[in-house]
């Protein structure tokens, strides 16, 4: 079953916390590949924990 | 003579550990939320550091071996809090619905997330932002993204001394994520 968008975001946000299984995995794979929304949130989920470390640097 | 010396040495080492107050102010607060918390966690580190003088000789960076001690001392206080004050299952914090509206009914994003310019992400105003964003979180949504994010726990770890369950865990951490790039993007991006 192909993931939404809402879907996409919940797993990826979960992937930073958890092992993901192989089908999650897949899927979200297969989503990225064809969503730039979902590219760039997960981008920007990994931006956001640099910039975490950043602040706490300063 | 010697003597004079060394006790030189001493007060100077504790003045400069009591310049590093304010920052270590900051963090805690930041961490904790509450500012008497905030305060006891600086104080606790500070005579911790003070008691401890000298296993700090020879080290470089007396922020980085402060920081280190009020780490531990804020994971202290959150486990406190949350003995004291056990984590309402039922709360705004735990459920997503309200997320839901960032989604149209066929679960794309109503506002597709943007390609963040790399070269902005290193300006001073971004860090500003992100600390106006992670201000604004709700209490536990923020500690537990801070815990994960900056603490570095696990998310089991976390679950555990927040006193909540995994998947409630993986809600928090969603949804302070989400909010946070939201409040960035409209915040700050958009200027």
């Amino acid at each position: 079953m192909k993931l939404s968008c809402k879907e996409a975001s919940r797993l990826l946000s979960q992937s930073l916390d958890r092992e993901m299984t192989l089908g999650e995995l897949a899927r979200l794979r297969l989503h990225l590949t064809l969503c730039d929304a979902c590219r760039n949130f997960s981008r920007q989920l990994k931006q956001l924990r640099q910039a975490v470390a950043r602040l706490f640097e300063q | 003579m010697r003597r004079y010396h060394r006790r030189t040495l001493a007060s100077d080492l504790r003045s400069q550990i009591e310049a590093q107050r304010p920052y270590l102010l900051r963090y805690a607060s930041m961490e904790l939320r509450n500012s008497d918390a905030a305060e006891d966690a600086v104080q606790e580190t500070l005579l911790a550091a003070l008691a401890a003088e000298a296993s700090f000789a020879g080290r470089s960076n007396l922020r980085t071996w402060l920081t280190g001690i009020l780490k531990h001392k804020i994971v202290d206080a959150i486990r406190r809090a949350s003995r004291e004050r056990p984590f309402e299952s039922v709360d705004d914090e735990s459920t997503i619905e309200d997320l839901e509206a960032l989604f149209d009914e066929t679960g794309h994003w109503r506002e597709p997330p943007q390609a963040w310019p790399e070269q902005a992400l290193q300006e001073k105003q971004f860090l500003q932002a992100l600390e106006k964003c992670l201000t604004a979180l709700p209490a536990r949504t923020a500690q537990a993204f801070l815990m994960r994010e900056h603490l570095g726990f696990d998310t089991p770890d976390i679950c555990k001394e927040l006193g909540i369950t995994s998947t409630h865990c993986w809600v928090l951490l969603y949804r302070a994520r989400m909010a946070l790039r939201e409040c960035l993007e409209k915040g700050w991006l958009s200027r």
